[in-house]
């Protein structure tokens, strides 16, 4: 018999090895942007481990301009129908709102996502104070450690969304891999002077430090439209990737899908990447940064 | 004292790392498997927890599927956490429509079962063959046991007067052990512990 006398009848929802450990669960896999209950189908076909629900994707977002927002409720709905793995939604930063009403849908991870219009120009949303999840972009270490102190149970490069041009978010992983390693050489008063550098908490600079490593796991989003792209992700040192426009914006979605998923599993295996390559239609067309206006970038966002 | 026993964690999607952590925290010997050949040096395998579609997918696609089925078949000794338990499932329920197991334990499994990731909780279990007291149990968008049969041992259960009344969270066929929770997270390596015993065939 199994001994349940011993069990203590208190169930904690929401803590931080709960949180934490759905982004855990979420590693080495593709976490997909669909705006259709059928995208979210064939993303769930293809082996994503998670959909982001949307109404528009970042290349759309930006074609077509104006505040964007938190989607329907009824567009989140149908997706969380039509899918039996996590769903995420994005809320715009510091819209706790937003959030709020993510989080009595079901979702099961909330980004708070520079791609739409930023709802406070001074604060982040208190994340602690929710049950769900969130993952947060950053584009350096004092970004990535004022998220985590806020509650964020992910980080993840911004890059610069719906570009399909992966140099931002290259930018951004080198950025915070580099700072991780500068400051497991550092000791203990040069961790006060970093801490205070990086605008973060010292406890939790002081972890990053001697972990090697972020407390919460790092992915990368922004750019990525190919195979390759993943992979050079994960070989810069994220431990997975979010595909946003790219995978529906491309000729052959299901197809890229499923090669997006291969080459970030057997991101250094040249043969793989190769072999899933071939064929895959056209790619999301892409934009050069340098023909992006100032107010377009979306890295920017969020302080 | 005699090498210690090869232990491989599937390293397909998932949470990998912590497992391959947990059990080099206790001496064993621990290395990632994403091929078919690299199964034969093992003496026991972890199937860690992540998106069990996804794992599963990718284990037909990679042609691990089958070789993982004739090595449980033959005796190889695993152990699954969370999709890991639905991996060892001989019977799934709300599944997608494609989805396979490698199966071995007699038993129905429930994916998704306790609800969406903010139902995902946290409590105490106590596990036959686990002394000290019970574990600390993450659950997350966690599987339960829905019946088993007359040849699989029940070792834990949530406590009776809970929402979730009684569910079957850990079980043992022979060599084959599951929890629907993650030690892996806790930093309590006890059931790890009882799985590296299993291997060794000392418990």
């Amino acid at each position: 018999m199994a001994n349940t006398a011993e069990n203590t009848a208190e169930k904690t929802v929401g803590t931080t090895r709960v949180k934490r450990g759905m982004a855990e669960q979420l590693k080495n896999g593709v976490i997909m942007d669909v705006v259709t209950p059928e995208q979210a189908r064939i993303a769930e076909d293809a082996g994503a481990v998670a959909v982001m629900a949307l109404e528009r994707v970042p290349a759309d977002i930006r074609k077509d301009g104006g505040v964007a927002r938190m989607s329907d409720p009824d567009m989140i709905d149908g997706i969380i129908e039509a899918v039996s793995i996590p769903v995420m939604a994005k809320a715009r930063i510091g819209h706790f709102v937003e959030a709020q009403v993510l989080q009595s849908l079901g979702v099961d991870f909330i980004d708070e996502s520079e791609v739409l219009t930023p709802a406070d120009e001074a604060h982040h949303i208190d994340k602690w104070a929710f049950t769900v999840p969130f993952v947060c972009g950053a584009t350096n270490i004092g970004e990535a450690l004022r998220r985590i102190a806020e509650g964020a149970a992910m980080i993840r490069s911004k890059g610069e969304a719906g570009t399909g041009n992966v140099v931002e978010a290259t930018r951004h992983m080198r950025s915070i891999r580099s700072e991780i390693k500068r400051l497991g050489t550092l000791d203990e008063a040069e961790l006060f002077g970093a801490a205070k550098e990086m605008r973060a908490p010292y406890e939790v600079v002081k972890e990053v430090a001697e972990l090697g490593k972020l407390p919460v796991p790092l992915f990368s989003a922004g750019g990525v439209a190919t195979p390759a792209d993943a992979a050079l992700m994960r070989q810069l040192g994220a431990e997975s990737v979010f595909v946003g426009s790219g995978i529906f914006k491309s000729g052959d979605p299901a197809k890229r899908a499923d090669a997006i998923v291969q080459a970030t599993l057997h991101y250094q295996d040249p043969g793989v990447i190769a072999k899933v390559s071939r064929g895959l239609g056209e790619a999301m067309v892409g934009i050069n940064l340098d023909e992006l206006d100032e107010s377009q970038r979306y890295a920017g966002r969020g302080w | 004292m005699s090498a210690q026993p090869v232990i491989g964690v599937l390293a397909l999607q998932g949470d990998t790392e912590e497992h391959l952590r947990a059990l080099r925290g206790i001496g064993a010997t621990a290395v990632p498997v994403t091929a078919p050949g690299e199964l034969d040096q093992l003496q026991g395998l972890v199937l860690p927890g992540g998106e069990s579609t996804t794992m599963s997918k990718l284990a037909v696609r990679y042609g691990l599927l089958d070789p993982l089925r004739k090595r449980v078949r033959a005796g190889l000794p695993v152990y699954g956490t969370c999709a890991g338990m639905i991996l060892l499932a001989d019977r799934i329920l709300d599944g997608t429509a494609d989805q396979c197991t490698v199966g071995g334990i007699d038993m129905t499994v429930r994916r998704n079962a306790f609800g969406r990731q903010t139902e995902s909780f946290e409590g105490s279990v106590g596990i036959d063959g686990v002394d000290g007291g019970p574990v600390d149990a993450v659950f997350i968008r966690a599987p339960w046991v829905e019946s088993v049969g007359p040849g699989v041992s029940v070792l834990g259960r949530l406590p009776a007067d809970d929402g979730a009344a009684g569910r079957i969270v850990a079980v043992r066929q022979g060599s084959l052990l599951a929890t629907s929770f993650h030690p892996e997270l806790t930093g309590d390596a006890r059931i790890h512990g009882l799985f590296v015993d299993i291997v060794k065939g000392t418990a």
